[in-house]
């Protein structure tokens, strides 16, 4: 592993290694839209033809949890923000305080989206595994909401897998910040992070309206 | 298409002439020889961006104009209905006829298929006509033609569709008015009516507890409703077609007619594809049924 | 011949598997795609032998309907996608911008071996008993009812999606930031825009594909229904989630091509490119317009009137920038002081058949005329002219224009032009039946057919053979000349690229000098150190040599 802050023998100057770095993640969080986009407009169609029992079945997931993980995960990329302009005014054991502030609050929304599936689990909503909406409803319905759950979870699902990525990111974060990498004048590691974890944050706002909040009285 | 060949063509001959007139011409002729630099002419790009651009203009526009005639089939047509399923063609005459990887049409007259599959996407195709269309499971697709020659004419499935895709094909009769007249009486008819069969099932599936014909159902009157203007509870107003009929008995809660509660359950996985083209067939047959003033499903006469 | 180059720098299998040299990264993908074009190119032998027969005796059914299937799969994934951006546009576009190497060298070997795995998956499905949905994995055929190795297939092109976007995101940041002093945009080789409009195609497309086989591989192993009409479902849902990267794909296979020819031509006529502003905005345009036509593949699933009119109009515009650089190389040709070298004879064969799969794309775009042709063999020969006429010559061509720098050395000329004219007939033989075919009413994908169509069919395998003998030839000869070749100097032909003024083959680091660039491309005219009879003066130095 390269020590921080020396110039990659590909590149001539710092400068175009700072650029370059940070044009690669913009370019990548592109694609990650039109990854994340393809099911978001799969749901979206689906649910206008289906606004009654996708309508169901959104209020059968837990609001409150949702909310909560909505506040914790607006809260990291506060945290991560944070991180990233401590590293910029030269304060690094700031940085390495926000980025484990950061590490937690992600990881409270992986410890909430568990319970979350679980409750779920249990309650017969998981497709492929034990599903069945409504003991006694007709196959059409339960063929429509399990449309809804196999998209939530695959949504979900893909969104927590982002963060996981994410959380080992941020672990390697904490290393590197812990000897004192970071500074004013390379910080480009927890600049990118916070780029992508901030990305993350973004799916789920929207995530959570689409999911949770149709239809809700 | 001929249109469209004769522009290939020319514009496919030209350039290879000019081509290779170029290549002859401009031969090299010493070693260290260099072309002379001609970096481009505003002129010519515009000529050639804008001359293609109206020629395609041109091909778009011809085609388009067969292509929404086909997709919207004239009123008067005889209905055939079709199901694909691996590896065959089922096709049901409006008088319960069936076949099995034939169809018998009269001359002169516009046929409209009415195509449904039972398992996965096929494709009804009659390239001597030069028609074909999709036949999706899920969904009701129509095509029309109007055959001009007596004859028999192959007709293929065109989208693959597994193992015997290729062996799935037969052939289209194209028979005068009165041998296919002939044809149709003189075949047993042990075979049900579809609309017949689709009473049966009217009666069966309960449908009739709710649809009253005078309208005082939990559900609207179903007389007059084929083709007719639905008025919408949202509002908005809709035709009822072939593929309205469908969705009302698999997803009746899509769309519900105003002033109706969204009651009908779904008989989504409880209809075969013939089961459901047989009420199709029965709901088309009420067509002509007088419309209640109240209760009815399609608007009322005058707001058509 | 230089003492020291990028083959011989370090020595050792692990110097190789574990380089971050974007020329060796090139040829190791030279490998990995010469592979898959032999297992597709196999393939596609079977199913012509296949077909002489109408009753088709020489596979079962099932059999048959794998071979068209896993053709289409290796060679669009992993052989035409991959080719000329992971071959040629690794090995070149930092030298031609002056740069020591892409922006992310560990990215970039990343990316083959994204794309092993990739291709191991697929292979792991060819080989358990194969895969029989067609290329294009319609539902619920693929998620419900076929009975092959549908899952690691699916699994595999998911995975080689993800090499695709890498080597995308590297080109775009590349070429964004790595140029060297001097290198304007418009001092850019027609290749490096070729090959940035096919990057934004890359990181625009490839990750719906990846998510809609993603979404149909959970329907196949969890009985979903996203796109099972029993459960709920859509299957044209399926179709507009494909084509809409599938459509972008085959712009993503010939914009490259289309870089490579123009290079060529100007080189081998002397002169500058005709219309060079429009042939790099027509790449954009390509890319751009690409996007919006997708469903001209599904004007007869029922879609409604309204989309179908938009889409047939749409893609008769995305036709007009192909259109304005096949007359923007032509008129190149006007004036030019030409050679009939083998690379040039592929630039030739390649505008010829472009422009025939061009023409009758147009056939296709044409509404009422789709009606009839859809899904029958004039579809398949069209898009094997623009894929193999256009995209595998042009990259065939790209090998042989770049090969002595690549290597260092020439291959035999006269074999080399009587393979190219071998390809070029071969494949005219084995394709243009195929147009006829189609008109007639043959549908694609038949294991056996009505007998009125076996004429066409004898025809198109006799071509065939002389058309498999045309890549035989090269891989061939060219594999020969590694070693027996006669010595290039560093620039034999000679072209005005910055890629030329390094040794053949290149230091590992190219340049020993970042270049200043204060010339303008394809300017021949201009360019006194290549030795020619620039402005009447004669040659300085001598045009060839050793260093």
């Amino acid at each position: 592993m390269h020590r921080t802050g020396e110039l990659y023998g590909q590149f001539e100057t710092l400068d175009q290694q700072r650029e370059s770095a940070s044009l690669g993640m913009w370019v990548f969080l592109v694609t990650e839209v039109l990854f994340f986009g393809g099911m978001f407009m799969t749901y979206t169609l689906n649910r206008s033809m289906y606004p009654e029992i996708f309508g169901e079945a959104s209020r059968s997931i837990n609001l409150t949890l949702g909310a909560i993980n909505t506040i914790v995960l607006i809260g990291s990329s506060l945290t991560m923000a944070m991180s990233v302009w401590a590293a910029q005014v030269g304060k690094k054991q700031l940085v390495t305080i926000f980025l484990i502030l950061t590490l937690i609050l992600g990881s409270v929304f992986l410890g909430i989206k568990g319970v979350e599936y679980h409750e779920k689990f249990v309650e017969h909503h998981v497709p492929g595994l034990n599903f069945n909406f409504e003991p006694g409803s007709d196959a059409g319905t339960n063929a429509h909401a399990q449309l809804f759950f196999s998209l939530y979870f695959a949504m979900t699902g893909l969104h927590a897998l982002h963060m996981i990525i994410g959380a080992g990111l941020l672990i390697w974060l904490i290393k590197e910040s812990f000897k004192g990498r970071f500074n004013t004048e390379y910080s480009t590691p927890v600049d990118l992070v916070g780029l992508y974890w901030h990305f993350v944050d973004i799916v789920w706002i929207f995530l959570f309206p689409l999911l949770y909040l149709i239809d809700r009285h | 298409m001929v249109y469209i060949t004769a522009i290939c063509l020319f514009f496919a001959v030209a350039i290879t002439v000019v081509v290779i007139y170029f290549f002859f011409k401009y031969k090299r002729k010493t070693p260290g020889e260099v072309g002379v630099p001609i970096h481009g002419d505003m002129r010519l790009e515009t000529i050639w961006l804008v001359v293609p651009l109206l020629l395609s203009l041109t091909m778009f526009a011809g085609g388009a104009v067969i292509y929404v005639d086909y997709r919207r089939a004239p009123l008067d047509t005889l209905d055939i209905y079709v199901i694909g399923k691996q590896w065959m063609w089922k096709s049901q005459q409006p008088t319960g006829l069936r076949e099995i990887n034939e169809l018998h049409v009269p001359v002169g007259r516009n046929v409209k298929l009415i195509l449904a599959s039972e398992d996965v996407i096929h494709n009804f195709s009659i390239p001597d006509f030069r028609v074909k269309m999709d036949v999706v499971p899920g969904h009701y697709n129509t095509m029309w033609f109007r055959p001009t020659k007596p004859g028999r004419y192959h007709f293929f499935c065109s989208q693959y569709c597994g193992t015997n895709h290729a062996l799935m094909g037969g052939w289209v009769t194209v028979m005068e008015p009165s041998d296919y007249e002939a044809w149709l009486s003189g075949s047993s008819t042990a075979d049900t009516n579809p609309v017949v069969a689709g009473e049966k099932l009217f009666t069966e599936k309960a449908c009739a507890t709710c649809h009253l014909p005078d309208g005082k159902g939990r559900a609207p009157s179903l007389n007059g409703v084929y083709e007719g203007k639905v008025a919408l509870a949202d509002g908005s107003t809709v035709t009822a077609d072939d593929a309205y009929l469908r969705e009302s008995i698999l997803a009746p809660n899509a769309k519900i007619v105003a002033g109706f509660q969204p009651l009908m359950p779904t008989f989504q996985g409880q209809l075969t594809e013939e089961e459901i083209l047989a009420l199709t067939a029965y709901v088309k047959s009420l067509q002509s049924q007088p419309v209640p003033a109240t209760g009815a499903g399609v608007a009322p006469a005058g707001k058509k | 011949m230089p003492r020291e180059h990028y083959l011989n720098a370090t020595y050792g299998i692990r110097s190789w598997l574990l380089t971050t040299d974007h020329k060796r990264i090139a040829l190791l993908y030279l490998v990995s795609v010469t592979f898959f074009f032999f297992i597709g190119g196999t393939f596609a032998s079977l199913i012509r032998i296949h077909l002489l027969t109408p009753g088709g005796y020489l596979v079962t059914p099932e059999t048959y309907n794998k071979l068209f299937t896993m053709h289409g799969v290796a060679m669009i994934f992993f052989f035409l996608i991959p080719s000329i951006p992971a071959v040629l546009g690794n090995f070149l576009i930092p030298m031609m911008i002056g740069a020591k190497d892409l922006a992310f060298p560990k990215i970039n070997l990343l990316s083959w071996y994204i794309y092993l795995v990739g291709g191991c998956f697929v292979l792991y499905s060819f080989a358990t008993g194969g895969l029989d949905t067609g290329w294009t994995f319609y539902t619920p055929l693929s998620s419900v009812y076929s009975n092959s190795a549908v899952t690691p297939a699916v699994i595999g092109i998911f995975i080689n999606g993800f090499s695709s976007i890498l080597t995308g995101l590297n080109f775009i940041v590349t070429v964004h930031t790595m140029r060297a002093p001097g290198m304007t945009w418009f001092r850019l080789p027609l290749f490096v825009w070729a090959h940035y409009a096919t990057s934004i195609i890359f990181i625009l497309g490839t990750p719906v594909i990846a998510i809609t086989l993603l979404l149909a591989g959970l329907e196949r192993m969890l009985h979903l229904g996203f796109f099972n009409p029993v459960l709920g479902g859509d299957p044209i849902l399926f179709q507009h989630l494909f084509w809409f990267y599938s459509h972008p794909a085959v712009y993503i296979m010939i914009l490259p091509a289309m870089g490579v020819i123009s290079e060529i031509i100007p080189t081998f006529a002397r002169k500058p490119i005709f219309g060079y502003s429009f042939i790099a905005g027509s790449s954009i345009a390509i890319a751009v317009i690409g996007f919006f036509v997708w469903a001209h593949h599904m004007f007869l699933t029922g879609e409604s009137a309204y989309a179908a009119l938009t889409f047939s109009f749409l893609s008769y515009l995305v036709a007009i920038p192909s259109a304005v650089k096949t007359f923007n190389w032509t008129s190149t040709l006007y004036k030019g002081s030409i050679s009939w070298e083998t690379p040039m004879l592929y630039g030739l064969g390649f505008i010829g058949l472009f422009l025939i799969g061009g023409l009758t794309g147009l056939f296709l775009a044409c509404l009422g005329v789709d009606i009839h042709l859809h899904d029958t063999y004039f579809v398949i020969a069209h898009f094997h002219y623009i894929m193999v006429g256009g995209a595998v010559m042009g990259y065939v061509g790209g090998l042989h224009f770049w090969w002595p720098k690549i290597t260092g050395r020439l291959y035999p000329e006269g074999l080399a032009k009587t393979a190219a004219v071998t390809l070029f007939v071969g494949f005219n033989l084995t394709f243009f039946p195929q147009f006829i075919l189609g008109y007639l009413g043959m549908p694609r994908r038949y294991h056996s057919y009505p007998p009125e169509f076996q004429v066409f069919n004898v025809m198109s395998t006799a071509g065939a053979s002389i058309l498999a003998l045309g890549y035989l030839l090269p891989m061939i000869y060219l594999t020969w000349s590694m070693r027996y070749g006669k010595v290039a100097g560093p620039n034999p032909w000679p072209a005005t690229g910055l890629e030329w003024k390094t040794a053949s083959p290149p230091l590992t680091e190219n340049f020993d000098v970042t270049p200043e660039v204060n010339w303008e491309p394809y300017d021949f005219d201009n360019r006194h150190d290549l030795g020619l009879d620039v402005k009447g003066h004669p040659s300085l130095a001598p045009a060839h040599g050793d260093d």
